[in-house]
C-alpha cells in the first residue's frame, strides 16, 4: 500500500501543468520503487477529470467533488488530504510549489508531523546510513534543493516519517505522457460526510485571476536569442532547447524588432531583468542594454560565431560556432547524459 | 482587553548580498561573514501590525523571535519602529530545528501570550525560502491561516478582511479571529526607525546581553522596566524536548554542496562533439540543469 502520491491542482477547470509534471516524475519513482502511483483531485465539477490524468500513469485516482471545495481554501483541502493519507499511507507525497501547494503542504505536514522539503529541483531514490545509530535506510527520497539564496545545494531526507513530502515548482520537472491508453481506478472521497462547518472559517469574497502569461522572470533557465540567430526558423531551435532543459525562451531587443520573438520575452534595459540559474545567449553580441538585464544570471553560456563579441567577456562558457550546429548537439548530449 | 497582535520574525544572514568578503578562496560562501538582518518579509509583517495599531488605539504589537542571543537585535529594530514589546526565544536545545520543530517552539511561545487576536509573520525567510513555518504554526495552534497577505482591508473586533496576492491574481477573503496571517513582499514597506523610539529603546537588553555588558544597567532597568527584553528558554514555554532541535526534526540534511562561483574567466569551447558533451555533463553534474 505504500505508494507515491501526487496532489493534483485544478487551474481553470484543468489539471495544472505542475501537477502533470509531478505525475510524470511520480510515475518514474513508482516504477523504480515497484509501487503504484496514486493521485487526488479535490474541487468542484470534476466529472471526466480522470481522462486528463490517467495517461500520466496514475493507478488510483481519488476524487473529492463538492461545491465548497472550489475555489481552494486551506482547511477543507488539508482535512481531506490528511484523512486520505491516514488511509492510504503513502511513502512519498508531492505537491506543486504554487500558491496553493505552498499553503496546503505545510499544513498537512504539520498535522502528520512529517518532514517536508520546499521547492525541490531534483528528486532521486537512494539509501542512507545514519552514522550515529548505524541504522540503514533503503530507498529513501533524496529531496535536493538550493538553499541559502542559491549558494548551496542541500540533499534532504526524511528517514523516519511518512509520507516523505516535497514541493516542486512549475517547469522544473519534465512532463511526459506515460501511456495514452493507460487506465487507473477511480475512488470517490465522500466529501459531504467528511466536511464539517468548522472547516470553512475563511470566506472568499472576491477573486480576480489573470490569464496565464509568459513569465520568463520566474524561469530558472533561459535560452535567449539575438539578431544573430538569423531567422524565425532558427529561433525554433531555441524553443526546442528551452523545452528540453525545462526553460523559457528570451530575446534581445534586436531579435524582437526583427520579429523573431514576442515583446514579452525581451530581456534587457527596455525589457525584463532576469536572474536565472542558467542563461544561454545565442547570437547575442552583448550590448550593455542587453547585459544590464541578464548579467546577474548565475551561469552564462554564450553561443556566437564572433570570438570577439562582448558577451564572451561576461560568459562562463563561450562556444564559438553556428547555432544551427551547436544547439542540436546540446540537445543530443543533454539527453544522452541524463539517461 | 487589548487587541493583541503577535509578529513572528527571524534574523537571517543576508543571502541577497553576497559580497567579495563573504567569498572563501575556493569560491564558496562564508556564511559567517554575511550580515545578519531582519528578514525582509517579516518587516512587511511588522508594518501590517503597525498599520493596525494606527487604526486601533487598543492594539498592542508584540514581536516574537526564535534564534541565538544576538537575534535580540531585531527586537530592538521592531521597538524602534513602533512595536510595544519583544520576546526572544532562545535555547541551545533549539539548535538544528527544521521548520516543523521551529513551528512547534513558536506555537508554544504564542500560546504563552494568549489571548491574542492575530499572529502575523512574513511569508518566508530568505535563508531557506520554505514558506512553511507560518502555515505550520497555524496548524499547531488550530488557527485559520491566510497566506500571501498584501493588505488588511478591514479590521473588526472578531473578523478581518484581507487581500491576498496569488501567483496569478488577487483574492479577498475574510477570516474570524484569532487567525494566523503571512505577509507577501508586495505589501507595504516597513516604516523607518522613529527617532524618539530609538532614544527610548536603544538600551533595551536581554538578560544574556546584560551579562556581556560592562556598564551597570541595574538602576536604569529599575527606572525603566520596559528596557528589559524577556528571554524564554525551553522550560519557559513548556516545550517537550522530544519535539525540538534535531530530535524533533523529521527532515535531515544528508549532504550540502557549495555552489562554486568561479571568477569570470570564460572557458572557450568549440562546436566539436566532445566539447559540447563535456559542457552538458558539467551542467548536469553541478545541478544547473537536469
Amino acid at each position: 500500500m505504500h505508494n507515491i502520491f501526487v496532489y493534483c491542482e485544478i487551474d481553470e477547470g484543468q489539471v495544472a501543468d505542475v501537477s502533470l509534471e509531478l505525475l510524470t516524475k511520480g510515475r518514474k519513482l513508482a516504477n523504480e520503487l515497484g509501487c503504484k502511483l496514486e493521485a487526488a483531485v479535490i474541487g468542484h465539477n470534476l466529472k471526466g477529470i480522470e481522462k486528463e490524468i490517467y495517461p500520466y500513469g496514475v493507478d488510483t485516482l481519488h476524487v473529492a467533488d463538492d461545491k465548497r471545495l472550489a475555489p481552494y481554501t486551506t482547511l477543507p483541502h488539508a482535512h481531506l488530504v490528511v484523512n486520505l493519507f491516514e488511509k492510504i499511507k503513502p511513502e512519498v507525497a508531492l505537491f506543486g510549489a504554487t500558491s496553493v501547494g505552498r499553503d496546503l503542504a505545510p499544513r498537512v505536514a504539520s498535522k502528520m508531523r512529517c518532514g517536508l522539503t520546499a521547492d525541490c529541483t531534483s528528486l532521486v531514490i537512494g539509501d542512507h546510513k545514519d552514522n550515529k545509530s548505524g541504522k540503514e535506510y533503503k530507498s529513501l527520497l533524496y529531496q535536493i534543493r538550493p538553499a541559502f539564496g542559491g549558494n548551496i545545494i542541500a540533499t534532504i531526507i526524511n528517514p523516519e516519517t511518512r509520507p516523505q513530502m516535497a514541493t516542486v515548482r512549475e517547469g522544473v520537472m519534465k512532463r511526459e505522457i506515460f501511456d495514452k491508453t493507460h487506465k487507473g481506478s477511480l475512488k470517490t472521497i465522500k466529501a459531504a460526510d467528511l466536511l464539517t462547518d468548522d472547516l470553512f472559517p475563511v470566506q472568499i469574497l472576491e477573486r480576480h485571476m489573470e490569464k496565464k502569461k509568459i513569465n520568463i522572470k520566474a524561469s530558472p533557465i533561459i535560452v535567449s536569442g539575438g539578431y544573430g540567430v538569423g531567422s524565425k526558423e532558427n529561433f525554433e531551435l531555441l524553443n526546442e532547447l528551452a523545452e528540453v532543459l525545462g526553460g523559457e525562451v528570451g530575446a534581445s531587443r534586436a531579435a524582437v524588432d526583427a520579429g523573431y520573438a514576442d515583446h514579452e520575452r525581451q530581456v534587457g534595459q527596455t525589457g525584463v531583468t532576469v536572474r536565472p540559474k542558467l542563461y544561454i545567449a545565442c547570437g547575442i553580441s552583448g550590448a550593455v542594454q542587453h547585459t544590464a538585464g541578464m548579467s546577474e544570471s548565475a551561469k552564462i553560456i554564450a553561443i556566437n560565431n564572433d570570438p570577439g563579441a562582448p558577451i564572451n567577456q561576461i560568459a562562463d562558457y563561450s562556444i564559438i560556432g553556428n547555432i544551427e550546429d551547436i544547439i542540436p548537439k546540446m540537445i543530443k548530449f543533454y539527453k544522452k547524459n541524463t539517461k | 482587553m487589548s487587541f493583541r497582535i503577535i509578529v513572528l520574525a527571524k534574523q537571517v544572514p543576508d543571502t541577497r548580498n553576497v559580497g567579495k568578503d563573504a567569498m572563501k578562496a575556493d569560491g564558496t560562501v562564508n556564511r559567517g561573514a554575511l550580515e545578519a538582518i531582519f528578514n525582509p518579509e517579516d518587516l512587511h509583517a511588522l508594518e501590517q501590525a503597525l498599520l493596525i495599531k494606527e487604526e486601533r488605539k487598543d492594539a498592542e504589537v508584540i514581536l516574537l523571535t526564535m534564534g541565538p542571543p544576538r537575534a535580540a537585535e531585531i527586537i530592538r529594530e521592531a521597538l524602534y519602529r513602533g512595536a510595544d514589546k519583544g520576546y526572544l526565544i532562545t535555547d541551545r536545545k533549539f539548535a538544528g530545528s527544521d521548520t516543523l520543530a521551529t513551528s512547534y517552539v513558536l506555537s508554544m511561545a504564542v500560546k504563552k501570550l494568549a489571548p491574542f487576536h492575530l499572529v502575523i509573520a512574513g511569508r518566508q525567510a530568505i535563508d531557506g525560502d520554505t514558506a512553511q513555518v507560518g502555515p505550520q504554526v497555524a496548524e499547531k495552534l488550530a488557527l485559520p491561516q491566510v497566506t500571501y497577505t498584501e493588505k488588511f482591508t478591514e479590521i473588526k473586533d472578531e473578523e478581518v478582511t484581507i487581500r491576498r496576492r496569488l501567483e496569478r491574481g488577487v483574492e479577498t477573503v475574510s477570516t474570524p479571529l484569532p487567525a494566523l496571517v503571512t505577509v507577501h513582499s508586495s505589501a507595504a514597506q516597513c516604516r523607518p526607525r522613529n527617532a524618539r523610539l530609538l532614544m527610548k529603546f536603544k538600551h533595551a537588553r536581554t538578560i544574556s546581553e546584560l551579562q556581556e555588558e560592562t556598564k551597570d544597567y541595574t538602576e536604569m532597568l529599575n527606572n525603566k522596566p520596559y528596557l528589559q527584553i524577556d528571554e524564554w528558554g525551553v522550560s519557559d514555554i513548556d516545550a517537550g524536548e522530544e519535539q525540538l532541535g534535531l530530535s524533533g526534526s523529521p527532515t535531515k540534511v544528508k549532504k550540502i554542496e557549495n555552489v562554486v562561483f568561479a571568477a569570470k574567466e570564460s572557458i572557450v569551447l568549440s562546436s566539436e562533439d566532445n566539447d559540447i558533451d563535456r559542457l552538458m555533463k558539467e551542467l548536469i553534474d553541478s545541478h544547473v540543469v537536469g
